[in-house]
């Protein structure tokens, strides 16, 4: 016989399909959720409306309702919320759209703290859905800025047109004509001062953002903290 | 005539009213506070001021001049005739500006695309920046949606939660730095609406049988809606008026469309590694319903990750015969086309994807001529003669 849940009205593990998870690591991953402080501003209760699934651009491509979120998170159902946090929320387009819930609820915004407990946790699923997404997290913690002109390659962008090759090809000389100083750049988006990096790099280690990376990606973390080590080392910081 | 419902409820939407239920916090007053006991410290709005108004009503305060430039990943990385637009019509108007060397990312669309941050994390992000941009005694002028909507986040989370605040002053003071909020954040669509009237002055050419729709975008007026701009004149007052007040000013023709409110499908993560979404979205949701229903000859939007979303996801689409083929750009590039700017040394348009030159020649812009003054510039650069293109060099 499977165990039901204590309460009769929440999901049973077998239906969510991670029966093999024991419930108190769901409790665990859930209470998680639950307990971040901005998870009380992020949740009233829900009329069942859908008026933020009609407005959701994820609902309309995805099987991903923001109204299943707010009510699971609601009723508690951590078999359900589990299941989310395995599955749903990657597909979540995080543009708040759901912003318009009549009862003032943010369900893309308890998305983003179900995400975080995800990467914080190291669950397969996160893994998996940032795979490919190494580049970008180097790109933006060792340098300060995102999408640097040079990932424009026709290889990785062939669906954008033939103005991708163009740009790759001149990409040298069409940032020196660029008049602002500060875009000669083709490795990061503009000219980013050494300091402020070190600035950064303090930022990520004191808060434990990096920490956060070796739970996705050891060996992206494994470089990030070299990096950032060194730098902090040459300038006198530490930590 | 005998009065339809359909009359009755549109009369009543010419009177729009926003019902003052669900009105947002005025959060100055909170700002001031802590500020008063020594919490934080505010950088001041200075300067000539514009006040405008906001979705329930409360003034917002935008300065003129003395702008700290916050750049934008995106604009930055790859539509670079975004920011160049934004500095170039600052410059003709005469305002001045800091576009500094120590500013980092908002780092958010990483954050939304892959939650590798942290709330702390994210708000020392933002008020290191914050705190730069106090030092030099610039405001900052945020140019991305995102950032703007972000950092609108953590100012709430910063003001009404004292463990945070405590945690980041710690990290501050590691860096020798105050936690510092500005009295407004700014996004550099709010400082173009307010100066509209002297950019449509400065007009150069007849944008009056251009017929434009505006995206806003979800980063703008979604995310802690309650200081982004909505104007009874635009709309009336039922959407906001960032873009298309800008759009009226200059006399363009604004046409309207039933998915308006609709996100561009941006997705953060979406339009990096799985684009078929981004690109679905974009195409079916957005582009394809204002060339049915506004058939429009530009779309012009106000964040990096609209632009892209929109521009870029048109190409694929053609090949399986959809209704596109709409160039894209943002309110800036537009504004600095109608004043003049030279299409490719300002606005930089050879990085878009969708066809612009029929929009170009509407406008009575020769984009061939200008394509042949672009290329004379980059051969004096590639041969040697010059290392960079300067402002002397694109206004010459």
């Amino acid at each position: 016989m499977p165990t039901l849940s204590a309460d009769p009205y929440l999901k049973r593990s077998d239906a969510t399909g991670y029966g093999e998870v024991d419930r108190a690591t769901k409790e665990r991953l859930i209470g998680e959720v639950f307990e971040d402080p901005r998870f009380p501003h992020y949740l009233y209760g829900c009329y069942e409306c859908g008026i933020c699934v009609a407005a959701c651009p994820s609902a309309r491509f995805y099987d991903f309702s923001p109204r299943r979120i707010a009510q699971a998170a609601a009723r508690r159902d951590v078999e359900l919320l589990y299941q989310q946090l395995e599955e749903d929320v990657w597909e979540c387009s995080q543009c708040f759209s759901c912003l318009r819930c009549p009862r003032g609820n943010n369900p893309g915004g308890i998305v983003t703290i179900m995400r975080e407990v995800a990467v914080r946790e190291g669950l397969a699923s996160a893994k998996e859905a940032l795979a490919g997404y190494s580049r970008i997290i180097y790109k933006i913690m060792s340098t300060g800025t995102q999408v640097s002109p040079d990932m424009l390659q026709p290889d990785a962008f062939p669906d954008w047109g033939p103005e991708v090759k163009d740009v790759s090809v001149n990409l040298d000389l069409w940032r020196r004509m660029l008049p602002p100083e500060t875009m000669h750049t083709t490795t990061t988006g503009w000219q980013v001062a050494d300091r402020t990096l070190v600035e950064l790099y303090v930022i990520w280690l004191e808060t434990g953002a990096l920490d956060m990376i070796a739970q996705v990606d050891k060996g992206i973390h494994m470089i990030l903290a070299e990096l950032m080590e060194e730098r902090l080392e040459e300038e006198g910081i530490e930590l | 005539m005998t009065t339809s419902a359909v009359n009755v409820i549109l009369s009543r939407k010419e009177r729009f009213e926003r019902e003052p239920d669900r009105r947002s916090e005025d959060f100055h007053h909170h700002l001031f506070e802590l500020e008063a006991e020594g919490e934080l410290v505010v950088q001041r709005v200075a300067g000539e001021v514009v006040e405008v108004p906001t979705k329930y009503g409360i003034a917002k305060r935008i300065p003129k001049a003395h702008l700290w430039h916050h750049k934008s990943c995106g604009q930055c990385g790859h539509i670079p005739g975004y920011s160049t637009s934004i500095f170039w019509i600052m410059r003709k108007l005469g305002y001045d500006y800091l576009d500094p060397e120590d500013q980092t990312s908002c780092t958010a669309w990483n954050y939304y695309a892959s939650a590798t941050s942290n709330q702390a994390a994210q708000a020392a992000v933002a008020v290191r920046n914050f705190a730069a941009a106090y030092e030099t005694g610039f405001f900052p002028l945020i140019h991305c949606g995102t950032s703007y909507g972000h950092y609108k986040e953590v100012r709430s989370e910063l003001l009404h939660d004292a463990a945070l605040r405590a945690q980041v002053r710690k990290v501050m003071e590691r860096l020798g730095k105050q936690l510092v909020l500005p009295e407004e954040i700014v996004h550099y669509s709010e400082w173009l609406y307010a100066v509209r009237d002297e950019i449509a002055q400065r007009a150069v050419r007849d944008v009056c049988n251009v017929a434009v729709t505006v995206h806003p975008a979800c980063h703008y007026y979604k995310l802690v809606e309650g200081d982004a701009i909505y104007d009874p004149d635009v709309y009336h007052g039922q959407r906001t008026a960032a873009v298309s007040g800008l759009v009226q000013a200059l006399g363009a023709d604004l046409r309207s469309y039933s998915t308006f409110f609709d996100c561009c499908g941006f997705g953060f993560r979406h339009i990096l590694v799985q684009r078929d979404f981004t690109r679905s979205f974009s195409t079916l949701r957005k582009i394809e319903v204002m060339r049915a229903e506004a058939d429009p000859d530009v779309v012009l939007t106000h964040d990096t990750g609209c632009v892209t979303a929109l521009d870029k996801s048109q190409f694929a689409a053609q090949a399986h015969e959809r209704n596109v083929g709409v160039p894209v750009m943002s309110e800036a590039q537009f504004a600095a086309l109608a004043m003049g700017a030279h299409p490719f040394k300002v606005c930089q348009l050879h990085w878009h994807s969708t066809n612009y030159r029929p929009l170009l020649e509407k406008m009575g812009i020769d984009w061939r001529a200008a394509w042949a003054e672009f290329e004379e510039d980059a051969k004096r650069l590639s041969d040697g003669r010059q290392q960079f293109l300067t402002w002397a060099d694109v206004d010459a």
